[in-house]
C-alpha cells in the first residue's frame, strides 16, 4: 500500500521549545488514523508539518511523495482536505459564499458546493451569514470545506471540540462513511472516548514524542493492561474455580456467587480452557476490555516512569 | 496567479458586504463635490481653467486621504486573517504564500480604484453638468486620477508590509498610523527645517529632489503639481526647468514604492513559520 504521508525522524523546535521530537509516523493510503494526546502534546504541530506551514529543524517530512513546505507545497496540498482546530470564518460572508470561495481555490464548481452543504446539513442556511451561526453549525461548514474536491487525504485537527453530543455522533458519521469510501484520514484529537471504534491506528503523542502506534489491539497487548473477567456461578463453586486458575488469574473480588479476576490480555483464553467440565456452574461471564483511556492514561504513566 | 485573482475577489466582495467601498466612494465623492462646487467659485466665468484647479484642489485631497484609506484597508491584510484564524485554513489550500499577498494587494487596490474613480469621476460630471466649459487640460485630470491611485497602491503596499511584519493586529495598526504620519505630515516639515538649517551647504538641488522622491506622497505631489502648463499656474508653482524631475522619474518613483515594499511583504510572509 502506498504511503501518502511519511515523517521521519522529524523534530520541531521553537526557540528553547520542543514542540515535536524525533517522529517517525507514515499514514497508509485507506486508513484512518487518529492522533492522540493531550493539549499541547504537539498534534496540532505536527498537523501544520504536514500541510507545509512550518518546515521540521530536523528530519523529513513527506507529502504525496514530496515535501510540502517547498514551493511545489502548494500543487500538493490540491490534494488535501484540512479542518483547522477551532476553524474560524469571515463573518460578515455568507456560508455558501465562503464554500463557494473555498470551492474557486480548489478549481471546483458550484454543484460540488451545493451538494457539500447538502451533505452536512447547511443546505438551509446557506443565505445567511456566519456570524449567526452556532458553533456547530461553523464546524459542520468547516468540514464541508474540508470534504471539497473529494481530496486524497483528510487532516481534522480536533473536529469535535466545543461540540454537543448530537453534534459529535452526526460528525462520526461522516467520519465512518469518509471511511467505507476509502478516504485516508488523520483525526487528532484528546477525545479518547470518542475515537474508539473509528481509527484503525492511533498514534499516541505525549510531550511532543510518539509513544505508541498501532491499532487498539495492539497498544492494548503493549500497554500490557490486565482484562477482566467476571464470572456469576451457583452458590460456593468459586474455590473450584480458582483452583482452575492457578497463579495466572488475580482474584480482585469474590463473594458466594460471583468471582471477578485479572489477567494479562493474552492468558485469557487460556484462563477460559481451563474451566472445562465446570462450565455447568456459569451462569453468565463477563469479559472487561480496557478502552482506549485506560490504554492510554497507562501508556503515559509507563513515559513518565522512565 | 489564478489563486491570487481569486483571493482578490473575495477581497472585493468582502468590501462590498462591510461597506468599505461604499463608504470610501462616498467620501471621497463628497470631498470632491466640495472642493470643485467651492473652489470654482473664486475663479468664477473669468477662470481660465475650471479643471486645472480642480485638479490642484484634488491632488492636495488625496495627498492626505488616500493614504489614510489605503493603510487603513491593507494593514489587517494578513494579521487581520492570522487574529481571526481563517489565515491557517486558508495556506492549506494550494495556495502559495505570494499569492496570499498579492491576491490581498490586488482586491484592496480594485476597492481603492473604484472609489477614486468613481468619487473623482462625480466630481468631473457635476462641473459639466453645471455647464462649465469641456475645453481643458483633460489629460492632466486623468494623470492626476492615474497617479492618486498608483499613490494609494505604494500605501497600500506599505500597509500590507506593515501586516506581515509584526505579530499582533494593533502593532499593524500602530505601524500604519506611524507611516501616514511620516511620510504625509513629518516629512516635509523636517524636510523644510532641514533646508534651512542647511543654507544650501550640503543639500543641493540634487539631494533635494532624491530626498523628495523617497517620499510617494512628494513624487505625488511633483507630478500632479508641476505636471501640465496649467496646473502649474495654479499651483504657484514656478516655470519649467526649476524642477529637475521628469513626470517619468516621478512615475517610476512612485511605481518603486509599490513594488519593493510588496516585494519585501512577499519575502517575509513566505519565510514565516505559522
Amino acid at each position: 500500500m502506498r504511503d501518502l504521508v511519511v515523517l521521519e525522524a522529524v523534530t520541531k523546535r521553537y526557540g528553547a521549545l520542543t514542540a515535536v521530537e524525533n517522529v517517525d509516523l507514515a499514514l497508509r493510503a485507506g486508513e484512518t488514523v487518529a492522533l492522540v494526546g493531550h493539549n499541547g502534546a504537539g498534534k496540532t504541530t505536527l498537523v501544520k508539518l504536514i500541510l507545509g506551514l512550518i518546515s521540521p529543524s530536523s528530519g523529513q517530512v513527506n507529502l504525496f511523495g514530496s515535501d510540502p513546505a517547498s514551493r511545489h507545497g502548494a500543487g500538493l496540498r490540491e490534494g488535501l482536505g484540512f479542518l483547522p482546530e477551532n476553524v474560524a470564518f469571515h463573518g460578515a460572508m455568507a456560508g455558501r459564499e465562503l464554500l463557494s470561495f473555498y470551492a474557486r481555490l480548489k478549481r471546483q464548481g458550484r454543484t460540488e458546493v451545493d451538494s457539500l452543504l447538502d451533505r452536512v446539513g447547511l443546505a438551509e442556511a446557506a443565505g445567511r451569514r456566519v456570524s449567526t451561526y452556532s458553533k456547530g453549525m461553523r464546524q459542520r461548514l468547516g468540514l464541508a470545506q474540508a470534504l471539497i474536491g473529494s481530496s486524497e487525504m483528510l487532516l481534522l485537527d480536533e473536529p469535535t471540540s466545543g461540540l454537543d453530543p448530537a453534534s459529535r455522533a452526526a460528525f462520526y458519521r461522516t467520519v465512518d462513511e469518509l471511511r467505507s469510501e476509502g478516504a485516508t484520514t488523520l483525526i487528532s484529537t484528546h477525545s479518547l472516548a470518542e475515537i474508539e471504534g473509528h481509527a484503525d491506528r492511533i498514534a499516541v503523542m505525549h510531550r511532543g514524542r510518539l509513544i505508541a502506534l498501532g491499532s487498539l489491539d495492539e497498544l492494548r497487548r503493549a500497554a500490557a493492561l490486565p482484562v477482566r473477567l467476571t464470572f456469576t456461578v451457583t452458590p460456593c463453586s468459586t474455590g473450584r474455580m480458582l483452583e482452575r486458575f492457578g497463579s495466572e488469574a488475580e482474584v480482585i473480588g469474590r463473594s458466594e456467587s460471583r468471582l471477578e479476576v485479572s489477567c494479562i490480555a493474552t492468558e485469557k483464553t487460556e484462563l477460559l480452557r481451563r474451566l472445562t467440565g465446570l462450565w455447568h456452574l456459569i451462569v453468565d461471564f463477563d469479559v472487561e476490555v480496557p478502552g482506549l483511556p485506560a490504554v492510554y492514561g497507562l501508556l503515559v504513566e509507563k513515559e513518565q516512569r522512565q | 496567479m489564478r489563486s491570487a485573482l481569486v483571493i482578490a475577489g473575495q477581497e472585493v466582495r468582502i468590501g462590498l458586504r462591510n461597506r468599505w467601498i461604499v463608504a470610501t466612494t462616498l467620501l471621497l465623492a463628497a470631498l470632491a463635490l466640495s472642493l470643485t462646487l467651492l473652489g470654482s467659485a473664486p475663479t468664477g466665468t473669468v477662470g481660465a481653467d475650471p479643471l486645472a484647479v480642480v485638479v490642484v484642489s484634488l491632488a492636495s485631497l488625496t495627498i492626505f486621504l488616500l493614504p489614510l484609506i489605503a493603510l487603513l484597508l491593507s494593514f489587517d491584510a494578513v494579521i487581520g486573517e492570522q487574529e481571526r484564524g481563517t489565515l491557517i485554513l486558508l495556506l492549506a489550500y494550494p495556495v502559495t504564500r505570494w499569492e496570499v499577498v498579492i491576491g490581498k494587494f490586488l482586491g484592496h487596490l480594485a476597492i481603492l480604484a473604484m472609489a477614486t474613480v468613481v468619487g473623482y469621476g462625480s466630481a468631473l460630471a457635476a462641473l459639466l453638468l453645471r455647464g462649465g466649459s469641456v475645453e481643458g487640460d483633460w489629460q492632466a485630470f486623468a494623470a492626476m486620477v492615474a497617479s492618486s491611485v498608483l499613490l494609494g497602491a505604494a500605501f497600500l503596499a506599505l500597509g500590507t508590509l506593515s501586516s506581515v511584519l509584526v505579530r499582533e493586529r494593533a502593532t499593524a495598526a500602530g505601524i500604519a498610523v506611524g507611516v501616514w504620519l511620516v511620510f504625509v505630515l513629518l516629512y516635509d516639515t523636517a524636510l523644510l527645517g532641514l533646508l534651512v538649517a542647511d543654507q544650501g551647504r550640503l543639500v543641493g538641488p540634487g539631494l533635494l529632489d532624491v530626498l523628495l522622491m523617497l517620499n510617494p506622497a512628494d513624487a505625488y505631489r511633483l507630478f500632479n503639481l508641476t505636471g501640465s502648463e496649467s496646473v502649474r499656474a495654479h499651483a504657484g508653482m514656478t516655470g519649467p526647468g526649476e524642477s529637475g524631475l521628469a513626470p517619468q522619474v516621478l512615475l517610476a518613483a512612485l511605481a518603486a514604492w509599490v513594488l519593493m515594499p510588496l516585494g519585501l511583504a512577499t519575502a517575509i510572509f513566505s519565510r514565516r513559520q505559522l
